[in-house]
């Protein structure tokens, strides 16, 4: 029974660290319509950051300052938001789809200096050695991991309260009119640039806040949670979900995450021997086939965007006309 | 130094190659397509497939051309791939691109080549297994040039230098001499003119998948020639071909065939002052440094 709710803790508290992700990609496609093409770099910018600032010391190894786990993640997240800022500066003004490969290139840019910079980043074998908040206070394992499950739940809730805030605001709706007409936007006096740059930003720094959770989470970190996939994951589970809507995005979250542990477990079960080793091969196949399936057939996703405009139409006039959000 | 430029451009040939039809498809359709490096992926493995095929009905040219490693059944391999594969890209076109064209943005068109992406390499994984695999057991030689400095080039090297300047020639000649690459190049300048002026767009975007698709095979099967095959080609080479595509200037063929050597000598110089680990991140450093110095590339028009 313990090993059933251990187990489901540390299920959901990955789920809800995707979660978080997705939010954050949501607020960037869903809400503005920017393809970050490097989820995964924004992540790890905010793990690794994390890592280096409250992590322990290693000799002949940079970083290791064990600052406050509050400074450390906070760190992690400016980290994550610096990184997405030059990248939008350099190519936000540019084609809509230059931002794609330049996000695209900062995460196998990122995965390099992860795997190679060894005095920095601990190379292939990563950084070991957290120390997890509250740790000394909580001793036991199992209500631990309950305790962290209701840390990452926190950060969750605060994130998507932060989001339906500034959705709903202003800023949320000169985001959404430049998402739709540029030019129109564009004459109503909303400098689309930097909108643009507010939320590729906003949204970086809260994928920056689930790497940051996710060290404190494992105490670790390596190139491997700097591999692809995970960007191809978090597209899935918004996808899934509903791009513009929080709660498909945390649904499609939950959805995707457990259908991947699942047929991870069916693969390992079922499968004969020859196909384990391409195992990883077929959950991919899977993840590749849901976003061109759900593009094809349900391109709104489970829980579609609900634009409260349309059921009150003095709302669409009004909104651009009152909004400050530039 | 000699060695590193002139592995560079034989590198960066390959790296044309492949940019070719990724900078015409970009410019007419209006995406970045994440699937497109793909396409060397699925040419280079046809080729193997079809090596095995032909030189199992046709033994007699199944053997190597000295000093070259290449045999007959290898050209004749490579000619049927190109046409395969710029079926295939025609074919993922019609399944999935065109349906998404007619109905959504730009932007929704590279989310879904990003998932094709990831179902033809892992489709590949599993047909073919992650291991590197080699056309041939013959050992290929390399011929020393020059001792001091040392320089050494293998034959097959300098064969496929030369084989992709000459299909680039090819393409030059049909984009400037015939009525096809009028047309062509017509698209490629302003779509909507070139449909006013009687050119029909839906047999252009066909044309351009078999293109970029036929290059983009010969490319990977160049690169599997002078290296080893492997499931992570198309992974491998997305960036550069991207880079040398933005180096060049979207939509400019000369700019990416240009772009593409640039690439391939610059990633090289560069990798003489870092660590060799840091070569896949080399084309994300050329994008950056075109976006700060010459955002439209060396031959692009004004982007908005």
């Amino acid at each position: 029974m313990i090993g059933l709710v251990s187990y489901l803790s540390f299920f959901l508290t990955m789920a809800g660290i995707m979660a978080i992700i997705v939010l954050g990609l949501n607020l960037q496609w869903g809400y503005t319509g920017l393809f970050n093409g490097g989820v995964v770099a924004f992540f790890g910018a905010g793990a690794y950051g994390t890592m280096l600032l409250g992590g322990r010391p290693e000799p002949g190894q940079f970083g290791g300052f064990e600052l406050p786990f509050l400074l450390a993640f906070a760190g992690g997240i400016l980290f994550a938001a610096a990184l997405a800022w030059v990248v939008g500066m350099l190519t936000l003004r540019l084609r809509h789809d230059y931002l794609a490969i330049a996000t695209f290139g900062v995460a196998v840019a990122l995965e390099s200096v992860a795997r190679n910079a060894q005095w920095l980043t601990g190379g292939a074998r990563g950084l070991r050695g957290f120390p997890r908040p509250l740790e000394a206070a909580v001793d036991d394992t199992f209500l631990y991991g309950l305790v962290f499950l209701v840390l990452v739940l926190v950060v969750l809730g605060f994130v998507w309260w932060g989001l339906e805030r500034l959705v709903r605001s202003p800023f949320g709706r000169a985001l959404r009119a430049i998402r739709e007409d540029e030019v129109a936007a564009r004459a109503l006096g909303k400098n689309p640039a930097r909108l643009r740059l507010t939320s590729l930003v906003i949204g970086s720094a809260i994928m920056g806040s689930a790497g940051g959770l996710y060290v404190a989470y494992t105490a670790f970190v390596s190139p491997q949670d700097m591999v692809p996939i995970l960007t191809f994951q978090v597209w899935a589970m918004l996808i899934v979900g509903g791009a513009g809507n929080n709660r498909g995005a945390v649904l499609g979250a939950i959805l995707i995450w457990g259908a991947w542990t699942m047929s991870g477990f069916a693969l390992a079960r079922l499968a004969p021997a020859e196909l384990q080793l391409v195992a990883g091969s077929i959950q991919f196949i899977l993840i590749g086939l849901v976003i061109v399936g759900m593009l094809l057939w349900r391109p709104q996703g489970l829980l579609p965007e609900r634009l409260t405009t349309l059921s009150n139409p003095t709302a669409v006039k009004a909104a651009p006309t009152t909004s400050k959000g530039d | 130094m000699i060695q590193t430029v002139l592995d560079g451009i034989l590198t960066g040939s390959i790296i044309s190659l492949g940019a070719i039809g990724l900078t015409l498809v970009m410019h007419m359709l209006r995406f970045a397509n994440f699937a497109y490096a793909e396409l060397m992926a699925i040419g280079a493995y046809a080729v193997l497939v079809f090596d095995r095929v032909v030189a199992a009905i046709l033994p007699p040219i199944a053997t190597a051309m000295a000093p070259l490693s290449l045999t007959g059944s290898l050209l004749v391999a490579l000619v049927l791939a190109m046409v395969v594969t710029g079926v295939s890209a025609v074919v993922i076109d019609w399944l999935v691109f065109r349906r998404i064209r007619a109905k959504a943005d730009p932007l929704s068109m590279v989310f879904a080549s990003f998932g094709i992406a990831l179902i033809v390499r892992n489709l590949i994984v599993l047909i073919f297994g992650h291991h590197p695999q080699l056309y041939s057991q013959a050992i290929a030689r390399a011929q020393v040039i020059s001792l001091d400095p040392l320089i050494l080039i293998k034959p097959d090297q300098v064969f496929v230098l030369f084989a992709a300047l000459a299909l680039m020639a090819v393409f030059h000649l049909v984009l400037t001499r015939t009525t096809f690459g009028f047309s062509l190049r017509a698209v490629a300048e302003n779509p909507t003119l070139a449909q006013v002026a009687g050119v029909r767009l839906s047999r252009m975007i066909i044309a351009v998948w078999l293109i970029g698709g036929a290059l983009s095979a010969a490319a990977g099967m160049f690169y599997a020639l002078t290296n080893q095959l492997n499931p992570m080609i198309g992974h491998v080479f997305l960036l550069p071909v991207f880079a040398a595509t933005i180096v060049g200037g979207i939509g400019s063929v000369y700019g990416a065939v240009l772009g593409g050597f640039i690439v391939g000598i610059a990633s090289g110089l560069a990798l003489m002052l870092l660590p060799a680990g840091y070569a896949p991140a080399m084309p994300f450093l050329i994008i950056l440094a075109v976006l700060l110095i010459r955002p439209n590339g060396l031959f692009g028009e004004e982007i908005q």
